[in-house]
């Protein structure tokens, strides 16, 4: 009997080397990260805990909005097991390297605990997840509403060249091109780090220019709106010309909303450039020339072939970074990363060139 | 149901009847790789669907079993409270979260997409499954039946 | 201008056009005081109120006003003989749908913003409709206050003038939270569109991440609050609530939409049991029960990609042609036309079907 080779068995044996730009790690309880924050700070956390923003109560469709199969056989949250992080997810899809985005702690009012968490977020991260396993770096945490604050752990942290990009976060309290973030973003362009922008985060406002929504749904997909306002923000504050050399990331936003969000920008520019004359030129040169995104969660077109369509329109193909989201429930696998048939140079760019000439790898 | 000797199919014990009592599954998983075979029992039926889901080829047979909700409106606009029907009979892929009768194999939420099932015949108080050699690694060279083993990972909640 | 430019211009007005955007502004409350009850008038004489101010319109930017549509005296779009001369003329105009985005949502008395509302509609009535046949005009309502915008549409929705309620698109709540229930039932019983359109003065700032720097942000990001409100009144499941409710975004822009039906598509297969009487795909009510009109476009600035998001739409009577006058959108009339590549009959219902259908014209 002829021994046909299955689809798996296929996939199996070829395995291209896999770079993925968004991966989760997690605290397997709270309590593991007190080893690494200053005597003072663990007395507060004992004595009163953390606090936020006002509450917003959107529960995830899943515990954790974790994969369902990812919660770890010996216990502890998803993505807290390096063990079972290697299983599930670096050896089994072959990844060369994959970037932590750890979204622990540095969101407190308190500004100086959020820089004290994230400076310990940031030594945990070196000792249990760097140290052991070569294949992953990490992006530094950072009190990133205090640009001060932020540009110190940048600059301590950033000389362990293994934190390879600054993490901020989609909702924050104020647009990110506004001054008050200018000085976390000259301590980036200092240490040669590109700025990642992540999904999540409350800035105390609600989720949306038209108040709150009510459903789960609306946070999960509205992270797009989210994210648009931020490039409408860097871009018109002037934040690249002020920093030519800044390079942006964009995690987790999706991205066949920014062709027509850089149509609106120029066309909002042709009429309104009196009142930005900081900016010399079109808002989608310096979209194009300053920013990367991450591809999960993948777009799916309507019909597959318009994937082809957006990547037309874009024209950011050296700009797409492939991403699993891992251990996320809407995980993107690195076999079925597209909706249809790319190049093959165009894939391998997608897969791992994109981000080793981002990351120098 | 016996086999013809020239046939493909191939027939794979999933286990003894009282190791899948009702509301469970057990996952065929003759090698190693994310595809292979769920068999549940739902209300004393089973059924065996293959473990790679249509959408994006995730282990759908790990994912949650639970029923489908339905509405005609929210709870407090003017409707009642949504209610779950056919509790037990929807897997839902731990990847992207899609939902699937198990009953079927149809997709719920895009009606051109189905998860591939077999046959399940209960044969002398043995879960028995008739699967496509494809689905499955090469014929073991004792031709002896492949041996089921548990998935690992969680299997419901 | 070439003389096919001409010569189709001249072609495609011949058939006829719906002007579905036509903005009107109240001069001063002066103007209002025919309308208004006596104690709103000595009011208005006691305390000098000019009116809630409108910041969505700086009166001298580019986007509020092209040069020549300004009155002495009044601001632009305040005069019924310029929008004729300009607007309604010109374009062979058959039947143009009036907007006026006067912000009785930021009167925070609500007998006040009922009495200016009132008063609005009144004026419209008077000073418009009774005057000029060609117009139809939108209803203005304290959404602030659904109850009452609710007696307001019953007030006025039987007068054949008003085919639409209008509501801006800023909103300290989403339009399909169930606080806006009264509002909609009322426009489904007066057969009334709901018209969401650009701009508003809610408490809560334009972007989930705060109060941008520059106008150009706002306008730009205005097209995102439009995704969050279409978002909402889709999962809130206004549309399965009132399977007759028909909503217009006025001055939304619209290449976005492709790209986001996409995600609301793929997030709703795997979110659908947190809101499950959305039993439809999104883009099925957004096709059913939702349309755009056609200024600004937004357009790439290849027209083969236009023709590929124009056909993305998924159907032909989505786009309704507005100028958006006295709004400085296009320099000439040529540029406010659909591209030249599409079909005859779909420019048809672009420039004039689409509208007559769905306003029932």
């Amino acid at each position: 009997m002829a021994t046909t080779l299955t689809r798996e068995q296929t996939r199996t044996r070829v395995k291209p080397a896999v770079i993925d730009g968004d991966i989760h790690n997690d605290l397997p309880s709270p309590q593991a990260l007190l080893p690494f924050l200053p005597a003072e700070w663990r007395d507060y956390h004992a004595r009163f805990g953390t606090f936020g923003y006002s509450a917003t109560a959107y529960p995830r469709i899943n515990p954790n909005a974790a994969r369902h199969d990812a919660w770890p056989p010996g216990g502890g949250n998803p993505g807290s097991s390096l063990t079972f992080m290697r299983e599930q997810l670096l050896d089994a899809w072959n990844i060369e390297y994959g970037i932590l985005n750890c979204l622990i702690g540095a969101g407190a009012r308190r500004l100086d605990q959020s820089a004290a968490v994230a400076q310990a977020i940031n030594e945990w991260q070196v000792a249990t997840w760097l140290d052991p396993e070569p294949r992953l770096r990490a992006s530094l945490v950072v009190p990133y509403e205090d640009g001060q604050l932020a540009a110190a752990e940048i600059d301590r942290a950033a000389r362990d060249r293994r934190f390879v990009q600054v993490l901020l976060i989609a909702r924050t309290a104020e647009p990110l091109g506004r001054r008050k973030y200018w000085p976390l973003y000259e301590a980036a362009v200092r240490n040669d780090l590109p700025i990642g922008i992540h999904f999540g985060g409350s800035g105390g406002f609600p989720f949306t220019g038209a108040g709150r929504p009510s459903y789960y749904i609306e946070d999960h997909a509205g992270m797009a709106q989210a994210f648009q306002s931020q490039v409408v923000s860097l871009v018109c504050e002037g934040v690249f010309e002020q920093f030519p050399t800044l390079k942006i990331v964009m995690i987790e936003g999706g991205f066949a909303w920014l062709p027509p969000l850089m149509w609106r920008l120029d066309a909002a520019y042709g009429r309104l450039r009196a009142e930005t004359p900081h900016l010399k030129r079109l808002p989608s040169e310096y979209i194009r020339e300053h920013f990367w995104i991450t591809t999960q969660p993948m777009e799916e077109p309507t019909k597959p072939a318009q994937f082809h369509q957006l990547l037309d329109q874009l024209g950011m193909s050296d700009r797409l970074i492939f991403a699993t989201d891992y251990p996320h429930w809407d995980f993107d696998a690195p076999d079925q990363a597209f909706p249809v048939r790319l190049d093959p140079d165009l894939e391998r760019r997608i897969m791992a060139d994109n981000a080793k000439g981002l990351y120098k790898f | 149901m016996p086999l013809d000797p020239s046939s493909d199919i191939r027939r794979v014990v999933a286990g003894r009847v009282e190791e899948i009592p009702p509301g469970e599954r057990k996952l065929i998983v003759p090698f190693r790789g994310r595809a292979g075979i769920g068999v549940f029992n739902v209300n004393g039926d089973y059924h065996a669907l293959r473990n790679l889901c249509p959408h994006k080829l995730g282990p759908l047979c790990t994912g949650r079993v639970s029923g489908r909700p339905e509405a005609v409106a929210p709870p407090s606009s003017y409707a009642g409270e949504p209610e779950i029907e056919r509790d037990g009979e929807i897997v839902r892929c731990p990847w992207h979260l899609w939902e699937f009768d198990i009953t079927t194999g149809q997709c719920l939420v895009d009606p051109k997409m189905r998860v591939k099932t077999y046959p399940v015949a209960i044969e002398e108080g043995e879960v028995v499954v008739y699967a496509d050699p494809a689905d499955l690694p090469p014929q073991p060279p004792s031709g002896a039946a492949v041996p089921a083993t548990m998935a690992r990972g969680r299997s419901a909640e | 201008m070439t003389a096919t430019a001409t010569d189709r211009l001249a072609q495609i007005v011949a058939q006829g056009v719906i002007d579905a955007d036509l903005n009107v502004v109240v001069p001063s409350s002066a103007d209002l005081f025919p309308y208004l009850p006596e104690y709103w008038r000595e009011q208005i004489n006691q305390t000098g109120f000019k009116g809630p101010g409108e910041s969505s319109y700086p009166a001298s930017a580019e986007t509020s006003a092209r040069p020549e549509a300004k009155p002495d005296g009044g601001p632009a779009g305040s005069s019924l003989a310029l929008l004729q001369q300009q607007a309604l003329d010109p374009w062979g105009t058959e039947i143009g749908i009036l907007t006026c985005a006067y912000a009785v949502e930021a009167i925070h008395n609500p007998d006040a913003a009922v009495a200016m509302a009132s008063a609005v509609n009144d004026w419209l009535i008077a000073e418009w409709l009774d005057k000029e046949p060609r117009l139809r005009a939108s209803i203005v309502v304290p959404s602030q206050q659904p109850e009452l915008a609710a007696r307001e549409i019953d007030r006025v929705g039987g007068h054949p003038g008003f085919v639409q309620v209008y509501l801006p698109v800023r909103a300290e709540a989403p339009y399909g939270n169930r606080r806006y229930l009264p509002l909609l039932d009322a426009a489904v019983r007066n057969d009334l569109v709901v018209g969401i359109g650009f701009g508003g003065s809610p408490p809560n700032p334009p972007t989930p991440s705060g109060w941008p720097s520059y106008y150009m942000e706002e306008w730009a990001g205005m097209a995102s609050i439009f995704q969050s409100q279409l978002m909402n009144l889709i999962f809130e499941g206004v549309f399965d609530r009132f399977p007759a409710l028909r909503v217009t975004l006025i001055e939304s822009g619209f290449t976005w939409l492709p790209s986001l039906l996409w995600r609301w598509n793929k997030e709703w297969k795997g979110l659908r049991p947190q809101t499950p009487w959305v039993r439809r795909l999104p883009s099925e009510y957004v096709h059913e029960h939702v349309r755009l009109t056609t200024q600004p476009w937004d357009a790439p600035p290849v027209e083969a990609q236009f023709l590929q998001i124009i056909d993305q739409l998924g159907s032909d009577e989505l786009l309704l042609f507005s100028t958006d006058y006295p709004h400085w959108q296009y320099d000439t009339p040529e540029e406010a036309l659909p591209p030249a590549g599409l079909p005859d009959a779909l420019i048809a219902k672009i420039m004039r079907d689409n509208a007559r259908t769905f306003y029932r014209l």
